[in-house]
C-alpha cells in the first residue's frame, strides 16, 4: 500500500508539473515573449544608449553590470506571475477542484505548481541571458553560485505567487503585489546601480530589501562582484523559502480560499 | 460495510447559514441511490463534504469503511465525482482533461490512455477528444464530466444533478449508461429535483429538506405513501370503543376523532360504507396536511420554475 501511495503520488506530481509547464508553453506569446522584448529594450536603451555615457560601475561596463540584474528581474517576475495567475485561474474556473477532490496530497499540489513557476522563471532567465549575450560578454565566474541562486530565487518567488494565488479573490488581486511590491523592490534592489553610490542612510535601508541580496549574489556568480556577502544571501533566501513554504502548506491544509 | 456512511453531519457556512442539521445516511454497496430535495435543501453541501470541497462543522464520513479524516487517501481514491457546475479547464482539450484526471489518481500513462479511449467512446466523445472543452455543447460537457469521474474506476460514483439542462433524449441515454455502470458493480448516488428520475433509476431514496433527511425509504413505498391520503374524522361517541374496519388503517387521535388513510385504489365512498356498517357516525371530516406531499408540491413548483429559465 505504501508503495502504491508513493508511485501514485509521484504520478500526480508529474501530472500537475507537466500540466503547468504545458500551460505557459501553450500561451508563450503572453508568457515567454514579453520578457524577451522588454529586456531587449532595457539592454538597448539603458545598456547601449545611456550606459555608454554612464561609464563603468564597480569596474565593469554598465551593460555587463546590469545584465545579471535584468536576468534576475525577469526570473522573479515570471516565476511569481506564473504561479499566481495559474493558481488563481484554476480557482476562478473551478478546475482546481479536480485536484482537490482527488487523493493528491497537499504537498504534491504545492510542488506541482512550484515546478511550473520555477520552470517558467528559469526558462525566461535563459532566454534573457541569450538576449544579453548579444550586448555583453558574459563570462560566468561561478556556475554553481549562479545556478543555485537563480534556482532558489525562482523557487522563492513561485512560493510567493502561490500564497498570493491562495488569497486572490478577483483578477485585480493578482496584479497588486507585482505592481506595488515586487517591481519597486526589484528596481531598488541594485539592478541598475551599486548601493555604494547611495548615501549611508539609504545604503542601510537598501539592506532591508531581500531582492538586493539575490540580485547581488547572482551578479557575483556571473561577474565575481557583489555589494553584500554571498553567505548572507543564501541564508536570507533559504529562510524566506522555509517560511513561505510553511505558510503555503498551512494554507493548503486549512483549505483557505479553496474549501468552503 | 456501507459504501457510504454519514453520521450526524452538520454544516454551518460562514455567515451563519445552517445548511445541514444532522444527516445520518447509509448507502450499501451496489445500490443506485437518489438524494431528492428542493433548491437549497443541502444536497450539494452533503456531496461537497464527501468530496472534501466543503469542510464539515461536525460529523463523520466513511467511504467503504475508510474514515475521510483519518484515511483520507484511501477514502478519496474510491470516489468519482460529477459536480453540479462545470468545473473543467475550458482551454484544455477533452482528451487532456480526462488524462490529467487519471494522473491525479496515479494511473500509469498506458492505463490512462486505454481507459480514456474506453470511456470517451462509451460517452460518445471520442471523436471530440482534440476539441477544446469550452466549445462543447452543454450535454457534451456533462458527459465529459462523467467520463472524467470514471477514469479511475471508482467504486462510488456521485453525481450532483447530472441531467440538469439536458434534453429528454440525452437524459434517457445517460440513464441507460448509468444503469449499466451500476449493473457492473459501481455504487451510484445521484441528486435530483425530479421524482421521475429517482423512480426510473433508483431502488432507494432519501428526501432532504432544509438540511434534514425527512424520509429514507425505497422508492416503491415512497410512491405508495404519496398516493395515500389521510383524513381526520370527528365521530359521535367514544373512540375507545371503535371497532377495527377491514382495509382501512385507523389511528385514534383523541376521544372523539380518528385518523384514516385511503390508498389510491380505495374511494371515500368505500370508507363511508365500511364506517356505516360498523355503526360509526361521522360528524365532520378534514384533510390532513401531508408533509411529504407539501414538499413535492414545492419540488414541482421548483421544477416548473427552472424549466422556464433559459437553459
Ligand atoms: N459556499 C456557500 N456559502 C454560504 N452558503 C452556502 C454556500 N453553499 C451553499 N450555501 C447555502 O447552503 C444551503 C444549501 O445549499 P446546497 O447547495 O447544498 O443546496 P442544494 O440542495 O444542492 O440545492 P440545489 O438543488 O439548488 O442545487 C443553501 O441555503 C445555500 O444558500
Ligand atoms: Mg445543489
Amino acid at each position: 500500500m505504501l508503495n502504491g501511495y508513493i508511485t501514485r503520488t509521484f504520478v500526480a506530481l508529474r501530472t500537475i508539473a507537466f500540466k503547468e509547464t504545458h500551460r505557459y508553453l501553450r500561451i508563450w506569446a503572453q508568457t515567454l515573449l514579453p520578457p524577451v522584448i522588454t529586456m531587449t529594450l532595457y539592454f538597448v536603451i539603458f545598456g547601449n544608449l545611456i550606459g555608454s555615457r554612464i561609464g563603468p560601475m564597480e569596474g565593469y561596463g554598465y551593460m555587463e553590470f546590469i545584465a545579471p540584474g535584468l536576468i534576475m528581474m525577469s526570473v522573479i517576475t515570471n516565476a511569481y506571475a506564473n504561479v499566481v495567475s495559474s493558481f488563481f485561474g484554476a480557482k476562478f474556473q473551478g478546475h482546481i477542484e479536480e485536484i482537490l477532490v482527488s487523493p493528491t496530497p497537499n504537498y504534491t499540489i504545492l510542488l506541482g505548481y512550484l515546478a511550473g513557476g520555477v520552470g517558467r522563471g528559469l526558462l525566461t532567465g535563459l532566454l534573457v541571458t541569450g538576449v544579453a549575450t548579444f550586448f555583453a560578454d558574459l563570462n560566468i565566474h561561478s556556475p554553481l553560485i549562479t545556478l543555485s541562486v537563480v534556482f532558489l530565487t525562482a523557487l522563492l518567488f513561485s512560493i510567493g505567487g502561490f500564497i498570493n494565488g491562495v488569497f486572490a479573490r478577483k483578477f485585480d488581486d493578482v496584479a497588486i503585489v507585482p505592481t506595488f511590491v515586487l517591481t519597486p523592490l526589484t528596481y531598488l534592489g541594485g539592478v541598475f546601480y551599486t548601493i555604494s553610490l547611495l548615501p549611508a542612510l539609504w545604503q542601510n535601508v537598501s539592506l532591508a530589501n531581500p531582492i538586493l541580496y539575490m540580485v547581488n549574489a547572482f551578479r557575483y556568480g556571473i561577474l565575481g562582484a557583489s555589494d553584500i556577502p554571498i553567505g548572507t544571501a543564501y541564508l536570507i533566501v533559504g529562510a524566506f523559502i522555509i517560511a513561505g513554504g510553511s505558510v503555503s502548506m498551512m494554507l493548503l491544509n486549512r483549505g483557505v480560499g479553496l474549501r468552503h | 460495510m456501507s459504501a457510504l456512511r454519514l453520521r450526524n453531519l452538520q454544516k454551518t457556512y460562514p455567515g451563519g447559514i445552517r445548511a445541514l442539521d444532522g444527516i445520518d445516511l447509509d448507502v450499501e454497496p451496489g445500490e443506485f441511490f437518489a438524494l431528492l430535495g428542493p433548491n437549497g435543501a443541502g444536497k450539494s453541501t452533503i456531496i461537497g463534504i464527501i468530496s472534501t470541497l466543503v469542510r464539515k462543522t461536525a460529523g463523520e464520513v466513511q467511504i467503504f469503511g475508510h474514515d475521510l479524516d483519518r484515511e483520507r487517501w484511501l477514502a478519496k481514491s474510491q470516489i468519482g465525482l460529477v459536480p453540479q457546475e462545470f468545473n473543467f479547464n475550458g482551454f484544455e482539450t477533452v482528451g487532456q482533461i480526462v488524462l490529467n484526471q487519471a494522473g491525479y489518481y496515479g494511473l500509469s500513462r498506458r492505463q490512462a490512455r486505454d481507459r480514456a479511449e474506453r470511456y470517451l467512446r462509451e460517452l460518445g466523445l471520442w471523436s471530440r477528444r482534440h476539441t477544446v472543452a469550452r466549445t462543447l455543447s452543454g450535454g457534451m460537457k456533462r458527459r465529459l464530466m462523467i467520463a472524467r469521474a470514471l477514469i479511475h474506476e471508482p467504486r462510488l460514483l456521485i453525481l450532483d444533478e447530472p441531467t440538469a439542462g439536458v434534453d429528454i433524449e440525452l437524459r434517457r441515454s445517460m440513464w441507460e449508461f448509468l444503469r449499466r455502470i451500476n449493473d457492473e458493480g459501481t455504487t451510484i448516488i445521484l441528486t435530483t429535483h425530479y421524482l421521475e428520475e429517482a423512480e426510473s433509476l433508483c431502488r432507494n431514496i432519501a428526501i432532504i429538506d432544509q438540511g434534514r433527511i425527512i424520509e429514507n425509504t425505497d422508492v416503491r413505498s415512497l410512491l405508495r405513501s404519496l398516493s395515500t391520503e389521510t383524513f381526520i374524522l370527528d365521530v359521535r361517541g367514544h373512540v375507545a370503543d371503535m371497532p377495527t374496519i377491514e382495509g382501512f388503517p385507523i389511528v385514534p387521535v383523541d376521544e372523539s376523532s380518528l385518523e384514516v388513510s385511503i390508498s389510491a385504489e380505495q374511494t371515500l365512498s368505500d370508507l363511508f360504507r365500511a364506517l356505516d356498517r360498523a355503526g360509526v357516525e361521522v360528524t365532520s371530516m378534514k384533510n390532513k396536511a401531508n408533509r411529504l406531499e407539501e414538499l413535492f408540491v414545492r419540488l414541482v413548483e421548483n421544477n416548473t420554475d427552472s424549466q422556464r429559465e433559459p437553459a
